[in-house]
């Protein structure tokens, strides 16, 4: 099979995000960025179907500004076989990514397509089921386990209250979930080995998209602080506050 | 400006999600919902009991009995053009459906709204609440997730609407339905809970949980974790509470040996009032709560148990 997994440069998991003083969005200039969480664990799940044989090859796919290529490489440090780059200076919104996507697996024909649940930035959650719909595919959203079977994959997903189980007929895209498995780390050599696996840079432009954005961002505020309440000494007197002053509990 | 919600729904009853749904697209205009379920006529008789909502529409049939989303967006995109928006609740199910639903109208979708500005505005959280945007749509039609937490509950009107079905739409071969495997409560579910008491890293173990709910089955407490218990293979994910999992508001909320990382806080900051119980006394979790106790949680929640006997 052939896969193709989607990666995101978003900002650090562990950075404390901050909003602009004039308000138009967060801080981004120099601020730790990183592959989004989500995405690692497809890139994971894309290097074991490798490993396992089940993948022949694995295509990494980021887009972005040139910055964006140091989240491929990560990829391909992880495994990946090759890289393609969307360059593009601004932010692509999910329908876009979508859009730029399917132009890509239209000429790379991947027997699946990987892709993070959501974003950590725009917490959006939407590219993968898009991608999908643009290429009339099945779609395995928050999956935390695959199995392959011929023309086909069995997908478990998270969903409110539990598991559910789908079977996909392939081609189909699968968006991951936390559980599927555990990311690795890159070793060295394979940080050096990463740096000479191809990258192929691409444009909007060049796959024929257009990528004018749907949404105006009005304003980006912080969100109303919530004010630390007081310390209590014991269970009894956080018993007694909770009845009687919150009126939370009878 | 006619409104369509989405009903998500185990073709028993409707999910609460919908009736704080409800509420954000009767802010919009006229309400109209999808009831498309297998015997889901109970279903649709409950939505039509909605105040606000006047018109359920229902699709009841076999193929509808579980909502795949490859069956189920051909049947929302054939009633799409009556509608000016289209809403359903963040659900794992509104989740799933409705940005397949927007890419087919080739619209960009608005996720999880958590504020109504005006027919075209929105307001969203984005770096897991860290920030709230405000956005423009500049889309003829729009496709909206909402954030139920965000909104009230809408009340049971005193003329039910009419319900009226619609045709089916060609089936889809895509994908089939295999099987759930549900996790027994007999508790509140946490979106729902009117209390919630979570644990975190500081459990140290599966099987610590159990002194959770045992505190849970006094004060009718759903159980919540932080992702870093999940993570750390306590307990399913489907307790999780945080930007990655479940977003709850409850009257109540006891964060257990949680540090408070901003992926959890973004999860449960809204709840009304917020108790902490950690053992380190600079944990994050203390700038939250309205009440924070310092101590060994080992020692603390069962004291806490014997306590809400007396």
């Amino acid at each position: 099979m052939k896969v193709v997994v989607a990666v995101k440069r978003v900002i650090d998991y562990n950075v404390k995000v901050r909003v602009k003083s004039d308000n138009s969005g967060v801080e981004t200039a120099n601020v730790k960025m990183s592959m989004n969480p989500f995405d690692e664990i497809a890139v994971e799940e894309g290097v074991r179907m490798r490993e396992a044989g089940v993948a022949r090859e694995l295509i990494a796919v980021s887009m972005g500004p040139q910055q964006s290529k140091e989240t491929i490489r990560t990829a391909l440090a992880m495994g990946s076989d090759r890289g393609i780059h969307v360059l593009h200076p601004d932010a692509l919104e999910p329908l876009m990514v979508a859009k730029l996507m399917a132009a890509i697996i239209r000429k790379e024909a991947p027997d699946i397509v990987i892709l993070g649940k959501q974003a950590i930035d725009d917490d959006s959650s939407q590219t993968g089921q898009m991608l999908a719909a643009l290429l009339g595919w099945a779609q395995g959203t928050f999956a935390s386990k695959l199995d392959f079977e011929g023309e086909f994959v069995a997908v478990t997903r998270e969903i409110d209250g539990g598991l559910e189980t789908i079977k996909l007929k392939l081609p189909a895209i699968i968006t991951t979930d936390l559980r599927l498995n555990t990311p690795r780390y890159a070793s060295l050599p394979n940080i050096m080995k990463a740096k000479k696996k191809p990258i192929e840079e691409t444009s909007p432009g060049d796959l024929g998209v257009d990528v004018t954005p749907r949404l105006i961002t009005v304003k980006v505020v912080e969100p109303a602080k919530r004010q630390a309440g007081v310390k209590v000494e014991n269970v009894e007197e956080l018993v007694e506050k909770l009845r009687n002053e919150a009126k939370v509990i009878s | 400006m006619t409104v369509l919600v989405y009903a998500d729904h185990d073709n028993n009853d409707l999910k609460g999600a919908n009736y704080n749904t409800i509420t954000a697209a009767s802010l919009l205009g006229e309400v109209h919902i999808l009831v498309a379920g297998e015997n889901c006529r109970h279903v649709a008789e409950q939505a039509a009991a909605v105040d606000g909502v006047t018109k359920v529409i229902i699709a009841d049939n076999p193929q509808y009995a579980h909502p795949l989303a490859e069956m189920l967006t051909p049947l929302i995109q054939s009633i799409s053009g009556n509608y000016s928006h289209i809403l359903a609740p963040s659900t794992t199910v509104g989740k799933n459906l409705l940005p397949r639903l927007a890419a087919l109208l080739d619209v960009q979708q608005l996720s999880d709204i958590s504020g109504i500005i005006d027919s075209d505005t929105f307001e969203r959280p984005i770096y897991a609440g860290n920030a709230i945007a405000t956005v423009k749509s500049t889309d003829a039609r729009k496709v909206i997730t909402v954030r139920t937490t965000a909104f009230d509950a809408a009340a049971i009107g005193s003329v039910p609407a009419d319900i009226q079905e619609i045709s089916v739409t060609e089936p889809s071969i895509l994908s089939t339905f295999i099987d759930t495997e549900l996790t027994q409560l007999d508790r509140p579910e946490l979106t729902a809970a009117k209390v919630i008491i979570s644990g975190g890293r500081g459990m140290q173990s599966g099987e610590n949980f159990i002194i959770l709910e045992k505190v849970a089955n006094i004060l009718g407490a759903a159980v919540g974790a932080s992702r870093a218990a999940v993570d750390s293979g306590f307990v399913s994910n489907d307790y999780q509470v945080g930007q990655t999992g479940k977003i709850v508001a409850p009257d109540l909320y006891i964060a257990v040996g949680i540090s408070g990382a901003i992926q959890h806080l973004a999860g449960m900051k809204d709840s009304k009032v917020i108790v902490a119980i950690n053992k380190d006394e600079d944990a994050p979790i203390f700038q939250v709560a309205d009440y924070g106790l310092v101590a060994d949680l080992f020692k603390a929640v069962p004291e806490l148990e014997a306590e809400l006997k007396k």
